[in-house]
């Protein structure tokens, strides 16, 4: 079964464990710079959202680049960047229309998401389950039962407290 | 490891900049954050210096467990000596600047002299410059942290700032970091700003990685994580009421200072209370809470963050004021809610974006307003004074406006702007002063819960609740439930709380972690992370030397056992309403006990062997 990212900005709390995780496990270090995933903070409007590759299928990093070093991993679906052909040419940060691939000075490559082998560290490390890792095509499924609840508390066989009761314990978190 | 072992040397006065070694010895004897700081401190000022003076030196200081993956570990800590106080300051914020820092390279930073004009600190790990502060002196936290975004074009750097309050000589400005995280309390911001300091900027790019056994440091703190994520308060209260969670709770004990302390219940308290910032708004359908929010490495997540209704007086006609900013934590709330008497949600809030907005501290503030209020309705003061605000007890618009005067430091706000103790002994009424040692009280009627009586008269910094917050056990039942009225086991209970405190600060780990972690959740993961061996016997030992280290200081600084002391109010007026009715804070009756296991003499000094049991001879 292949795997993906579910990012639920909703549940994000701006903590960071995830990028640490993420550096750690790729890096050996706690270091947010040089993390793969990253969360962004939104001040005004009062949020946070974790980000990073979302694996596509056509990826326009890997057809971008003219060494072949971004590789399709089959086990796990990930694009994965092969440091040894990476001749740091930047073009898949230019094609990826995300952003989430990176160059890194110290190294002279590029930087992305590779699930860490199928085991990703910040899904493991995320507290809030604002980033879990799920069935490829499941990734919809609990917004999908949101808004069928939501719909389903207009209809006479529920009455509307217990649907803002609902919201409201989101909202919470609790 | 876990130390970077870097200090960075600010000479304002001259405008240079040193790298030096951390003292490693010094490591090993005061873990890091609020102990080592301190512990420089002492060796390096002379205790009897002006506050404000080119002689007090400011150190920002970082834990060994700050920037690491371990739950909290982005705690920060300013210390210097307090202008409010007099007494050693040490202001403990979270956010993320102080991951930042170490991330950077260094442990600590430390500020002497005096800049010839204002100036910040701008930090890209070793590189490290004084950039003159000319085009934001004079603007506040907010504003100064838009403009050094802007110029050095970095959507990355972390920044810490005075507002214009600590500018103009409030006397408990705070430092505040990221908008609206504070190293609030003691006047820690004035000392930055009287050294014409503006801020702090910072990006670090290289992580934290010298810990001492990686994988057990890893096992470690996913067992703390977890025993947070169990625990009620941790997994469950704080983050979704945040601190605001105690409004209730403590009004319901009969705890909660109103009116200038002088009554223990607010009958406004479920207005202002974390379930009503839950409800929506009458007039956007929206609540006050958009959402929790966490610090770095914060696996609890208690930070509020909130809006003010749009349609409220005090942001009308402002929309800079319309989005979302830090929100009320329950010392704010009550500060400037229930201790003045004003139940207006909204108001507060507003209030409390104030105090973020120019950096001060909203405990302080509001109690000197209440304070005011209290003078104003006895009619030692009046309109005269005030510059026309009605300042009764209940006004929004006094406390909103109150905000704003100390904010910018301008009229009626210079004389709040000094504080309690200041203020009421301006006016002649000394004693109506809730304060100890200068600094006003925190959200807990020592008459209901007579630990915090004696945590208060004894807190190395003035009245607070962080030093030794027996409520916990008193209320809580954390880690086990003492009666709130009872004084016998409490100078046990407030030792225990004040060494465990302080090896908690050092470590850079958050004081929150303490409602469900003991020091053996925190020894095995400083041990895992730093060089040496580290238990929680040592861990007590280093809190025990801290405070006697603390103390040391304030008694160098001129201060001795008689400003161990409560108001007379609270030694003398018994609660009239509540669970405490009847019932006065019984100083008395637990200071003796607690110099005695303290291993203090009578006059509340250190003795000799105590000194050399903890190495401080």
């Amino acid at each position: 079964m292949l795997r993906a990212l579910k990012l639920e900005p909703e549940k994000c709390t701006g903590c960071m464990q995830c990028e640490m995780a993420c550096s750690y496990e790729n890096e050996g270090v706690f270091n947010p710079a040089l993390s793969r995933i990253k969360v962004f903070e939104f001040h005004e409007q009062g949020g946070f959202a974790p980000y990073t590759c979302t694996q596509c299928e056509e990826a326009w990093c890997m057809h971008a680049c003219p060494v072949e070093a971004i590789v399709f991993n089959p086990e796990t679906g990930s694009k994965d960047v092969l440091a040894e052909l990476c001749v740091g040419c930047k073009v898949c940060t230019i094609a990826c229309p995300f952003g989430t691939v990176n160059y890194r000075a110290d190294t002279g490559k590029v930087m992305k998401c590779d699930l860490c082998g199928g085991d990703p560290w910040c899904a493991k490390a995320c507290p809030t389950g604002a980033i879990t890792y799920v069935d490829i095509a499941d990734t919809g499924l609990a917004r999908m039962r949101a808004w069928a609840q939501r719909g389903g508390a207009t209809s006479a066989r529920f009455n509307a407290p217990v649907a803002k009761d609902a919201q409201n314990f989101d909202r919470a978190k609790a | 490891m876990a130390w970077t072992k870097k200090v960075l040397r600010v000479n304002l006065t001259r405008g240079t900049i040193s790298v030096e070694p951390l003292n490693m010895q010094w490591a090993q004897e005061y873990l890091g954050q609020r102990g080592l700081a301190s512990k420089y401190l002492v060796e390096e000022i002379d205790p009897k210096c002006d506050a404000l003076g080119p002689d007090n030196k400011l150190m920002l200081v970082t834990g060994p467990l700050t920037g690491t993956m371990a739950s909290t570990g982005g705690r920060y800590s300013v210390v210097c000596k307090s202008p409010l106080t007099g007494t050693i300051a040490c202001s403990n914020s979270g956010g993320y600047i102080g991951a930042e820092l170490k991330s950077a390279g260094w442990d600590m930073l430390i500020f002497e002299g005096k800049s010839p004009k204002p100036v910040y600190l701008y930090i890209r790990n070793d590189h490290v410059e004084l950039v003159d502060a000319g085009e934001i002196w004079g603007k506040s936290v907010w504003a100064a942290d838009k403009f050094l975004r802007a110029r050095h074009q970095d959507p990355n750097v972390r920044i810490s700032a005075v507002g214009r309050s600590a500018e103009n000589g409030c006397l408990y400005a705070g430092v505040i970091n990221d908008l609206h995280r504070a190293a609030g309390r003691s006047g820690v911001g004035t000392v930055m700003a009287s050294k014409n300091l503006k801020a702090v900027v910072c990006r670090g790019t290289q992580g934290v990685g010298n810990v001492k056994d990686p994988l057990r440091f890893m096992q470690a703190t996913e067992t703390a994580k977890k025993v947070l994520r169990d625990n009620a308060v941790t997994g469950q209260g704080l983050p979704a009421y945040g601190t605001q969670v105690l409004m209730n709770v403590i009004n319901e004990a009969g705890a909660m200072p109103t009116y200038n302390m002088r009554e223990t219940q607010f009958p406004g308290a479920h207005k202002i209370s974390g379930e009503a910032m839950h409800q929506p708004r009458e007039s956007d359908g929206k609540p006050n809470l958009t959402t929790n929010a966490a610090c770095f490495a914060c696996t609890i997540a208690c930070g509020r963050i909130s809006t003010v209704d749009r349609g409220h007086y005090t942001i009308k006609n402002k929309p800079e004021y319309w989005g979302n900013s830090g929100g009320l934590e329950y010392e704010a709330a009550w500060a400037l809610g229930s201790d003045t008497g004003v139940d207006d949600l909204d108001a507060l809030t507003y209030a409390n974006f104030i105090c973020n907005e120019d950096g001060f501290d909203p405990i302080s503030f509001g109690s000197t307003v209440a304070a005011a209020m209290e003078l104003y309705e006895l009619g030692v003061i009046t309109k005269e004074h005030t510059g026309g605000i009605e300042f009764k007890f209940g006004s929004a618009e006094a406390l909103t406006t109150a905000a704003e005067l100390v904010a910018k430091g301008e009229g009626f706000g210079r004389d709040l702007g000094m504080g309690s103790k200041r203020f009421c002994a301006k006016y002649g009424r000394p004693e109506l002063s809730m304060t100890v040692k200068g600094q006003e009280f925190p959200a807990y009627d020592p008459r209901a819960i007579q630990g915090m009586g004696l945590a208060y008269a004894t807190s190395n910094r003035g009245a607070c609740h962080l030093r030794g917050y027996t409520v916990a056990s008193e209320i809580m039942g954390i880690p086990e439930k003492t009666d709130p009225l009872a004084t016998v086991g409490k100078p046990e209970l407030v030792k225990a709380f004040q060494d465990a405190t302080a090896a908690f600060d050092s470590a850079g780990i958050c004081i929150f972690t303490s409602f469900a972690w003991t020091l053996d959740d925190v020894a095995p993961q400083v041990d895992a992370a730093c060089d040496g061996e580290w238990t929680t016997e040592k861990l007590l030992q280093v809190g025990e030397r801290i405070w006697n280290l603390e103390r040391q200081f304030n008694l160098a600084a001129g201060l001795t056992g008689k400003d161990d002391n409560l108001p007379k109010r609270l030694l003398k007026d018994a609660a009239n309403i509540g669970p405490a009715k009847g019932h006065v804070a019984e100083l008395g009756k637990m200071l003796p006990q607690y110099y005695q296991i303290r291993g203090w003499n009578d006059q509340g000094v250190p003795t000799a062997d105590t000194l050399k049991r903890l190495g401080l001879s």
